[in-house]
């Protein structure tokens, strides 16, 4: 019987945020209720929620490739960033350079601070000789910090920061690395790829844990000035009381992470392949990454970007979402409108393309369904806005 | 997808009280109701339509009413279609009017577009205006049941197809039983003031302000009907026909009044208002909302002027000469005048057109 009510949501948004794993949502509940203690304190209260943060401490620098005495707790990935970036200036002073692909949190505090951007090639891998000719600038103060991505958040690219890393070494050895992991961490090694950069930002809700929680590593030796003075909490380096349920359950998502990430990021690879396959088989739709031909970089197993021609993304995204598929575009404006996205233009893709991008990333709870979902629903929206969604012609006669 | 069906709405939310109440009167109605603000102005704003503040009361309104919301970006049409003709307008002499392009363009052409692809043959704003239903069948655009905030003067544009898709909720209220309304729902708009003058340019910098930083302005001379220079102006694209204060003339006996603007000279002739008043004005861009009609009508010729009797004659270049019924003061070019139709549903536009 058609009761009028949707169809189950195919949810393809999973880089915006994932859903919250049942048994970070049950380890976080007590702290929530009876064990409402200040871990700063002293009594058998304080002293149980303060073992639960050091606890979490372990899975959470693991995960980061470091040690827990490195892990600054945040409150989310854009703390965590802006504790590197601001972090970083005002302890060293100097200059920050990004690449011209990191998420807002990274690039608007650099842009801010007076910093640079580098630029990426076609497929969105940092460009390595730019980054060289950036360092070596002498017109300007000495760059002080790097801040390059792990993957990217739009289109899934991950950088060979190994490299970048060399770079940095041979150019500016005084710099410190920072890499923002936040879409890396759920499907990727840090211990390996990010093993490379001094500072390591991870946010809770991607990789399962709840919002409002994050964390920085920050490894020995780098000077990273507190962006909040007061208790002295995470040594001095992050004052404020302990979010301690979020920080429970960043370290439970974190431990699911690290036992099942090789399995579901397996799973993955191929659920993206086969969406991929399914969604540029529509006429006119094409693969952001490898757009031209280009050899593809290592990206994650989770994003398929794409650019509809001809059609507008808000539109698409509308008619998707009344089909029950949720997916997006580029970022929003503070209004909720799309915005033209700074990754695709630093790719090079032309605004005109740029207007019909659209991004479906998969998560742990994906499986085949939502393929077909997205094999029924895309062809026919994207053939009506085509010919339906069309600019004014008004007064044209 | 066969999603159009005749029980979905668009409303288009601005974020005021009569959008607000228009949405919530669809949704009383059984209508299956989704709200749209339209993002149409990505620079400052001060006043109107585009603003963070008035999108988040458009969208805590939906909520409130338990229907979807969504935002569009149609900033780069609207520069397109509004705001670059505004500038050239202005810098050739003329005086435009961006709220009916805007119309035009956007609310009504790019937005009945959107939301036929989007499954929705119905579109309603807050407009006070009603679209009535003749005998035969055909639409036309009457006047809102509050004169004082009668709009059908900026929607004359509205064709049979336009007509037969659009609804505007709130055009048999009056402004006091809008507000009246929205109290009772107990909306956050209620009490929230009316939209003023155009939403992209702010109280801060003005006209003057937006344009000097869009396009050169020129300092002009200032001549009477005889040719004689009377006096100067700062900028000659920001002079208006029919405008009196503001020329440095006051003061010296008769009111004199901008007759001319021509910006290559960088001369604007000024007159008495006998100079200043004509017998006929052209009229090109014409839109009708059923035929093309010629003969007495009333045309108005601003947002709330007083319509003037009026016979419409069809010149040969495809313009339409307006002979007033009485000598009228001169139109701005740029201007639109709309011409109406005494009917069995009151005053109706039958068409318009821009003055030359």
């Amino acid at each position: 019987m058609d009761l009028g009510l949707p169809p189950p949501e195919a949810y393809l948004d999973h880089a915006a945020s994932t859903p919250t794993r049942p048994e970070v949502v049950e380890a976080m509940l007590p702290w929530l209720t009876e064990h409402f203690g200040n871990p700063s304190g002293s009594h058998a209260r304080a002293r149980a929620a303060r073992r639960a943060v050091d606890e979490a401490r372990e899975p959470v620098a693991e995960l980061l490739g470091c040690a827990p005495g490195e892990v600054v707790f945040t409150s989310g990935g854009t703390e965590a960033d802006d504790l590197a970036i601001n972090g970083v200036l005002d302890a060293v002073g100097g200059r920050a350079v990004c690449s011209a692909i990191e998420h807002h949190a990274v690039l608007d505090p650099v842009l801010h601070r007076g910093g640079a951007t580098v630029a990426v090639d076609a497929v969105g891998v940092v460009d390595l000789d730019d980054l060289s000719r950036q360092l070596v600038n002498t017109d300007e103060a000495p760059v002080s910090l790097v801040s390059v991505m792990a993957a990217n958040n739009e289109v899934g690219t991950i950088q060979p920061l190994d490299a970048v890393a060399a770079v940095v070494a041979r150019h500016a050895p005084d710099a410190v690395l920072h890499t923002d992991a936040v879409q890396a961490a759920a499907w990727c090694d840090l211990r390996q790829l990010a093993s490379a950069a001094a500072l390591v930002s991870l946010s809770g809700h991607k990789i399962g844990g709840p919002k409002g929680v994050g964390a920085l590593a920050v490894r020995p030796g780098v000077a990273v000035a507190a962006r909040l003075r007061g208790g002295g909490q995470e040594r001095g380096r992050r004052s404020g009381t302990h979010n301690v349920a979020g920080i429970v359950g960043l370290g439970v998502a974190a431990d699911l992470v690290l036992t099942h990430r090789d399995a579901t990021a397996a799973r993955m690879t191929s659920l993206r392949d086969e969406l991929e396959s399914v969604v540029t088989s529509v006429p006119g739709v094409v693969a952001t990454v490898g757009r031209d031909g280009a050899a593809r970089p290592s990206r994650l197993p989770t994003i398929c970007h794409v650019c509809v021609q001809g059609v507008s993304s808000e539109a698409l995204l509308f008619l998707l979402d009344d089909a029950g598929i949720a997916a997006s575009a580029a970022s929003s404006c503070a209004s909720g409108a799309t915005e033209a996205s700074h990754v695709l233009a630093a790719m090079g893709v032309t605004s005109e393309q740029a207007r019909g991008s659209l991004r479906f990333s998969l998560g742990w709870t994906s499986d085949e369904v939502v393929v077909e979902r997205v094999a029924a629903a895309l062809p026919d929206a994207v053939a009506r806005l085509r010919l339906l969604d069309v600019p004014s012609r008004a007064g044209e006669r | 997808m066969s999603i159009a069906h005749d029980r979905r709405v668009m409303v288009a939310m601005s974020g005021g009280v009569d959008s607000s109440v228009a949405a919530a009167l669809l949704v009383e109605d059984g209508f299956d109701v989704v709200g749209v603000t339209l993002r149409l102005w990505g620079g400052e704003s001060d006043s109107g339509c585009c603003a963070v503040s008035d999108v988040e009361d458009a969208r805590r309104v939906a909520q409130q009413l338990d229907i979807d919301h969504h935002v569009f970006n149609l900033a780069d049409e609207f520069t397109q279609h509004v705001v670059q003709p505004y500038v050239d307008d202005h810098a050739a002499g003329r005086t435009p009017n961006p709220c009916i392009e805007c119309n035009r363009h956007l609310k009504f052409d790019r937005l009945l577009n959107r939301a036929r692809a989007l499954g929705f043959e119905r579109v309603a704003t807050g407009h006070h205006a009603r679209v009535v239903t003749l005998g035969d069948g055909t639409h036309r655009l009457a006047r809102g049941a509050d004169a004082a905030k009668d709009q059908s003067y900026v929607l004359y544009m509205l064709n049979q197809e336009a007509l037969g898709r659009v609804t505007f909720p709130v055009g048999d209220m009056t402004k006091d039983q809008v507000r009246a309304r929205a109290t009772e729902l107990g909306l956050r708009t209620a009490d929230k003031p009316d939209s003023q003058d155009v939403c992209f340019i702010t109280s801060a910098s003005g006209r003057q302000g937006f344009l000097t930083q869009r396009v050169e302005l020129h300092p002009g001379r200032l001549v009477d009907t005889s040719g004689e220079e009377v006096g100067s102006v700062e900028a000659v694209e920001l002079v208006t026909v029919g405008q009196r204060r503001g020329l440095g003339l006051s003061g010296s006996g008769e009111y004199r009044f901008a007759v001319a603007v021509d910006v290559p000279s960088r001369t604007v002739t000024v007159g008495t208002l006998d100079e200043l008043e004509v017998a006929t004005t052209t009229v090109r861009q014409l839109e009708w909302t059923d035929q093309p009609v010629t003969g007495a009508f009333a045309v108005q010729a601003s947002a709330h002027g007083t319509p003037v009797p009026a016979n419409l004659v069809s010149a040969e270049d495809g313009s339409l000469e307006v002979r007033w019924g009485t000598p009228v003061r001169r139109i701005a070019p740029g201007q639109s005048l709309v011409f109406y139709d005494q009917g069995p549903h009151g005053e109706v536009v039958v068409g318009g057109g821009v003055a030359t």
